[in-house]
C-alpha cells in the first residue's frame, strides 16, 4: 500500500472479515510500508482516486542522493538487475541443454497430497514401455517419493529442499547431471507440494502442469491465481471422489479460465485411471510438438 | 516463503556490487502480478541483510502495474492486481503485458571517506 496517499496497489497482505465483508491491509503503518520515509513520491496530491497511479519510474537524476535521515553523503549505483537473474540464467541453460538433448521436461506443481506421485506412478507404468521417462522428485525432506518412483523401475532423483519451499533451476541442473536422461526422454519434475512459491521459479521446463484434487475445493484457481496463471495445463485429479465432495468441475474450470484464459483443462483419476488416456494423449502431443518422437 | 529466497538473492547481488562498502538503500521494482508480498519481502530482507554490507539498509519497493486491454469496450486497463477489472466493469481482459517485474533498480552506498 502506498502510505503517502493511502491508495491500494494490490498484492499486499489483507485481512477480510467474512461477516462484515470489511477488508483491511495488514501492512504495518509504521515500518512495513512500501516506501521509506525519504521515498520520492512522483505524483502530486491534488488528485482524486481515479487517477492513473502507476508509480511512474523516477529517473535517477531526480532521486535525492542522500537519505534525509543520514548526514553522510551517499552514492547511487544503478543496477537494473533482475532479482532472479541467476535462477533464470541457469533455467535457460537447462532449457537449452534439454532441447539439445531432445528431452521434454514438465514441471508438476500442486498442493501437498493432490496426487502428483500417484499420477506419476500410473504414467510411468503406462508409457515407460514406449517412452524413456526420468523423474526429479522435490520434497522438503525424505526420499519416500523417489522410492515409490524407483519401484516402478524408472530412474529418479530426490531433491530435498530442506526449509526451501520450491525447486529452483540450480537444483534441477544438478539433478539433470545425475539423471543424464537419454535423447527422446520425458523428464517429469515433481515440485515441492506448494501452490504458491513454485510459480515464480523457472526450472527450464517446457511447461508447468498444475494438479488440483477435488478434495481441495473448486475455488483454488481464484485463491492461488499465480500458480494457475503460470501453468499451461490443469489436471483435476481424484474425480472418482466427486460423488462424495462438493466440487463442481465446470465451476473450477471457469475459475481457472478467469485467471488464465489459455489454460488447458483435463479431469483424471490417477487411482481408477479415468481420463488418463486424455492425459497420455496430451503428453504425446507435447512430445510431437517438441519434435520428439513418441511411439503411440 | 519464496520471499526469503528473493531477499537472499537481492542481498547477494547488492553485496557483490557494493564491493565492501556499506549499502544504505536498495530500490526494487516489483510487478503487481509477480506473486511477491512486499511486506514479507521487507521482513525477509532485514533477516537476509544481517551480517552483510546491507545490514540496516532500507528497501524501497516500487510497484508497477501490468497493462491490458478490455475485450468488451477496448479501453486500456492498468492491472494493479491479478483480478483487475476494466472501468466498464468487464473482467474479460487480454493477457497482461508486464507485471512480472522483479528488478533491483539501484543501490545507495556510503561514499568512501
Amino acid at each position: 500500500m502506498c502510505t503517502t496517499c493511502g491508495c491500494s496497489e494490490g498484492g499486499q497482505a489483507r485481512l477480510t472479515d467474512p461477516v462484515s465483508g470489511k477488508t483491511e491491509s495488514l501492512a504495518d503503518p509504521e515500518d512495513a510500508h512500501l516506501h521509506a520515509p525519504e521515498h520520492f513520491h512522483p505524483h502530486s496530491h491534488e488528485h482524486g482516486h481515479t487517477h492513473e497511479h502507476g508509480h511512474t519510474r523516477v529517473s535517477l537524476a531526480e532521486m535525492p542522493l542522500a537519505g534525509l535521515r543520514s548526514p553522510v553523503q551517499g552514492t547511487m549505483l544503478r543496477l537494473e538487475q533482475e532479482v532472479l537473474a541467476r535462477n533464470n540464467r541457469i533455467a535457460e541453460r537447462n532449457r537449452g541443454w534439454l532441447r539439445g538433448r531432445g528431452v521434454l521436461a514438465l514441471n508438476l506443481v500442486s498442493s501437498p497430497g493432490a496426487g502428483k506421485t500417484t499420477l506419476l506412478e500410473k504414467t510411468i507404468r503406462e508409457l515407460q514401455p514406449q517412452i524413456p521417462i526420468r523423474v526429479v522428485e522435490g520434497d522438503q525432506e525424505t526420499s519416500f517419493d523417489a522410492e515409490r518412483i524407483r519401484a516402478t523401475g524408472c530412474p529418479s532423483v530426490q531433491v530435498n529442499t530442506g526449509t526451501g519451499c520450491h525447486l529452483d533451476a540450480p537444483m534441477v541442473e544438478r539433478a539433470l547431471q545425475k539423471l543424464d536422461p537419454p535423447s527422446g526422454a520425458l523428464l517429469l519434475i515433481e515440485n515441492v507440494g506448494n501452490l504458491v512459491c513454485p510459480a515464480l521459479f523457472d526450472l527450464g521446463e517446457a511447461a508447468k502442469i498444475v494438479i488440483l484434487s477435488v478434495t481441495e475445493g473448486q475455488d483454488k484457481p481464484m485463491k492461488y491465481p499465480h500458480m494457475f496463471r503460470a501453468a499451461q495445463l490443469l489436471l483435476v485429479n481424484k474425480t472418482d471422489l466427486l460423488p462424495h465432495v462438493d466440487f463442481d468441475v465446470e465451476t473450477c474450470f471457469d475459475y481457472a479460465r478467469r485467471v488464465n484464459p489459455e489454460i488447458e483443462l483435463l479431469r483424471v483419476s490417477a487411482r481408477t485411471g479415468e481420463g488418463l488416456d486424455h492425459w497420455y494423449r496430451w503428453l504425446r502431443a507435447r512430445m510431437d510438438t517438441a519434435g520428439l518422437r513418441a511411439v503411440s | 516463503m519464496h520471499e526469503l529466497s528473493l531477499a537472499s538473492a537481492i542481498v547477494e547481488a547488492c553485496d557483490e556490487r557494493a564491493c565492501g562498502t556499506r549499502v544504505r538503500r536498495v530500490c526494487l521494482l516489483v510487478g503487481a502480478l509477480s506473486c511477491v508480498l512486499p511486506e514479507s519481502l521487507t521482513f525477509c530482507f532485514e533477516v537476509a541483510a544481517k551480517g552483510t554490507a546491507l545490514e540496516g539498509a532500507s528497501l524501497e519497493i516500487e510497484m508497477v502495474p501490468a497493462t491490458s486491454r478490455c475485450r468488451d469496450c477496448g479501453s486500456a486497463v492498468l492491472m494493479r492486481e491479478i483480478f483487475a477489472a476494466c472501468d466498464c466493469g468487464s473482467l474479460n481482459l487480454e493477457p497482461p503485458r508486464g507485471g512480472n517485474e522483479l528488478r533491483i533498480l539501484s543501490i545507495e552506498i556510503e561514499e568512501a571517506a
